[in-house]
């Protein structure tokens, strides 16, 4: 699956492991029970640790273990399952998480605004013209009532002259 | 009203440019149906039995003449030349064109109306009083904080794709005129000391598994209110069962983690939220009301002498009865419009009578119009003596009956005639009670009543909560019609009972009939109303009448 | 009308497939060379549990002209068919009640 970072497809350096599987050299993914179980030993690793969570998971059980994570992926299995973007804002806004947070599964043009301003910045993209049309999807809008943690200035920021 | 400004009109184009560049995808090939579903229900456009169907919200059911003239050359230009009003104070259009919609749509934009988050698993539309700004009841005007909900809530990037749909009713009267309890989440204004908030409920709804809200917060301070819906909807977003679509929305959450827990839940998520960035203070509400225009009403004297003088026109006089309330100025009266006409769909408005409409708007009401919820239009300010005028033009374009509040002002759901979710029709069932109770006398007579038909489980004509409830239901693929009687939807909300199994299409009529005459003759006097006469007698002594002459 | 969307495909009689058009909306009926009418007389009838399935599948394969196929029992009279039931009825005639101007 093609991992699109700022537009552009980049290489994915990370091998996803399954739950016991012995652990490869370099970058891993993990699932979340086994970041949890096995969470002390993966950080000894010196390469980065990413871990898969899935949507149902309260994300503050990462909180210990941020320090290490350098990729948190969160899952959309259906497009119109959007429990990864609440996932995402508290990740971000409430954790403090800083590391790439990658929206993984039923990823589709459409959405990715949404993922974005979730907090977002790293995307697998399965259809080709969804990846040539990201700048574009990303540019549909250039105003947004909602204040998150993504940086852009809400309409009530601009109206009071304070963005 | 609250009329747009730059950023408004902005983020609109850009939504419709969005909504177009779908269109065409779709066209294309290039998005499949399954990708482009929720895409176009977040734009109002469903699929119905023959055609596209274009759901234009009416934000808070606040409309300017203008916006009025808007949707009546839409009904003309895209579709048959008229339009369908709902319950949940929007319009449809049933002939719509999918490859059209985006033109449609830029029309709308033009006049700042949409068909955003009318649909789809978002928060859609937020309800309130009819009456707001106009009531002399209400201790502010709600309409400021449904358009401050209008705004978070529009596009909102972690609330687009919930578990199921989302609606959201504020009052600020004693009475009710927005079920604030049947909504997913109710918020009632109300004062405390000097301090403005909102009693919070939740999970009330009714469709196949009606609820009543329940309160998780009596008093909760204004300038919270985003941050606390930002905790419900994060705890419903995350947690609310996407298992099974029957199941799916948050009155199912409540219930099954229980209103305590779920309370719980929506405190500790708010307490590390309510004083982030969505804290509204002074400034932030001042920015929104300076885009509120409001009347600049006339100095003038209640009950004119002109008035006083067309009261003696029985006719006249029985119109004002049921369709002209109290103002909070003086000389000037709030008018229901009556889209309940003997023998036609309820709710529907032909383009001529939409401008029309506009047109007695800009004359004699300000240039303001509402949606009432009962699919009615209210004519929000209106000078009183302008009303002897209004009512005979209101005449001349069909929409002067006298029957607000009446048997005859029923509710229906659009039913099996367009719908694809229905079992059976509705509108011709609404067309046949009219003409049964098409005396004035004799409806005036049975006094206020409440008829409510859906005709699914789905519940869009409210059933539960009519004081008579019609339910139609399929048997062998005909058309039976259930009968719920005692509900309703005010501030007392209760969800009406059944009184036995389910008639046929032809016996429905009668059996209503029966039912009002058992009221007639048992109550125990004019002024006992027929709900007040279900309460104290219970259902027996209809049921036994309603099914006797079976 | 239990929507038929909702059913589980249990073949009763004679069976059409139907469809809204996907640019208009406008009710289509697969017709025996797997094209799309306008017409109900022009729908292929099936009459097996095997044939509605071949149908449905050509039908459902084709997401570009129609969308939301589904088979619906219909009546056949001349050898045509003609809907079977209130709902299709509605679907191939319009509403039951006037609307509009002729309300």
């Amino acid at each position: 699956m093609p991992l699109v970072k700022n537009g552009a497809v980049v290489p994915d350096s990370y091998v996803t492991v399954d739950g016991d599987a012995p652990l490869p050299e370099g970058a891993i993914i993990v699932p979340l029970a086994r970041l949890l179980a096995e969470g002390e030993a993966l950080a000894r690793r010196n390469s980065p640790l990413g871990v898969l969570v899935p949507n149902s998971a309260d994300v503050s059980v990462l909180t210990p273990h941020l320090a290490q994570l350098s990729l948190v992926v969160l899952d959309f299995p259906k497009f119109r399952d959007g429990r990864a973007y609440s996932q995402a804002r508290l990740l971000r806004e409430r954790l403090g998480y800083g590391g790439e947070l990658r929206a993984h599964g039923n990823v589709l043009r459409d959405q990715l605004i949404l993922m974005v301003r979730c907090g977002f910045d790293a995307f697998e993209i399965a259809k080709e013209a969804d990846i040539a049309a990201f700048s574009k999807a990303l540019a549909s809008y250039s105003l947004f009532y909602q204040p998150t943690g993504d940086g852009r200035a809400s309409v009530a920021a601009l109206r009071a002259g304070r963005a | 009203m609250y009329v747009y400004d730059e950023f408004d009109r902005t983020f609109l184009a850009e939504r419709v440019a969005d909504f177009r560049d779908q269109v065409a995808r779709r066209l294309s090939g290039e998005l499949n149906e399954e990708e482009f579903k929720p895409l176009r229900l977040m734009n109002g456009v469903y699929l119905q039995l023959h055609a596209y169907m274009l759901r234009v919200c009416i934000p808070y059911g606040t409309l300017s003449a203008h916006q009025m003239r808007a949707l009546a050359s839409v009904a003309r230009r895209y579709d048959k030349g008229y339009g369908h009003f709902t319950t949940r104070q929007n319009i449809q259009f049933n002939w719509i064109k999918l490859a059209e919609l985006p033109d449609a749509m830029d029309e709308l934009a033009a006049a700042g109306i949409h068909g955003i988050q009318t649909s789809g698993n978002c928060i859609r539309n937020t309800t309130t009083d009819p009456w707001a700004g106009a009531t002399p009841e209400e201790i502010e005007d709600p309409r400021l904080y449904a358009e401050v909900i209008r705004q978070w809530s529009t596009l909102h990037p972690e609330f687009t794709y919930l578990p199921r749909k989302f609606k959201i009713a504020i009052t600020a009267a004693k009475h009710d005129r927005a079920a604030i309890r049947v909504h997913d989440i109710g918020l009632r204004l109300h004062r405390r000391g000097d301090e403005t908030g909102f009693e919070v409920i939740v999970g009330g709804g009714l469709g196949r598994t009606p609820f009543v809200g329940k309160t998780i917060r009596d008093f909760l301070p204004k300038e919270h209110l985003l941050s606390y819906l930002e905790a419900i909807l994060r705890v419903y977003n995350s947690g609310g069962r996407r298992d099974n679509i029957y199941k799916a929305r948050i009155k199912i959450q409540v219930h099954e983690v229980g209103t305590e827990e779920f309370a719980r839940r929506v405190e500790d998520e708010w307490a590390q939220i309510r004083d982030g960035a969505l804290l509204l203070d002074e400034a932030a509400f001042d920015q929104i009301r300076d885009r509120f225009v409001t009347p600049d009403f006339d100095a003038l004297d209640d009950a004119p002498a002109v008035l006083a003088e067309a009261m003696k026109n029985p006719d006249f006089a029985r119109w004002h009865a049921n369709s002209v309330g109290p103002h909070k100025m003086a000389g000037h009266a709030i008018v229901t419009v009556s889209l309940k006409p003997v023998g036609k769909p309820p709710g529907d408005a032909t383009a001529d009578q939409m401008d029309g409409i506009a047109d007695l708007a800009d004359a004699y009401g300000y240039g303001e119009i509402r949606v009432a919820h009962e699919q009615n239009l209210t004519l929000p300010h209106v000078r009183q003596k302008d009303l002897p005028d209004l009512w005979r033009r209101l005449d001349a374009l069909g929409l002067a009956t006298p029957n607000v509040g009446l048997i005859s002002d029923i509710i229906a759901c659009p039913g099996l005639d367009y719908c694809s979710l229905a079992n059976a029709r509705s509108i011709p069932l609404a067309q046949r009670l009219t003409e049964r109770f098409a005396d004035p006398e004799r409806i005036a007579d049975i006094g206020r009543m409440h008829i409510n038909i859906s005709g699914c489980i789905n519940a869009c004509g409210h059933h539960h909560v009519g004081h008579i409830g019609i339910l139609g239901v399929e048997k062998k693929e005909l058309e039976f019609y259930q009968v719920t009687l005692g509900g309703k939807g005010n501030h007392k909300t209760k969800l009406g009972e059944l009184i036995g199994p389910a008639v046929s299409e032809d016996e429905v009529v009668d059996v209503v009939e029966r039912i009002v005459d058992t009221y007639l003759d048992l109550r125990s006097s004019p002024s006992e109303t027929f709900i007040a006469a279900v309460q104290r007698l219970g259902l027996e002594p209809f049921k036994e009448r309603a099914y006797a002459a079976r | 009308m239990t929507s038929p969307l909702q059913q589980k495909l249990k073949i009763t009689g004679p069976t059409a497939i139907t469809a809204n058009r996907l640019a208009d909306g406008v009710v289509v009926w697969l017709t025996s060379g797997r094209r799309w009418s306008e017409s109900i007389s022009d729908a292929a009838v099936a009459t097996t549990s095997d044939e509605v399935h071949a149908l449905l599948a050509s039908a459902q394969a084709d997401e570009l002209e129609a969308v939301g196929a589904y088979p619906a029992r219909v009546a056949v009279e001349d050898g045509k068919a003609r809907p079977a039931n209130l709902r299709e009825r509605i679907r191939v005639d319009g509403p039951t009640v006037a609307f509009g101007s002729a309300a």
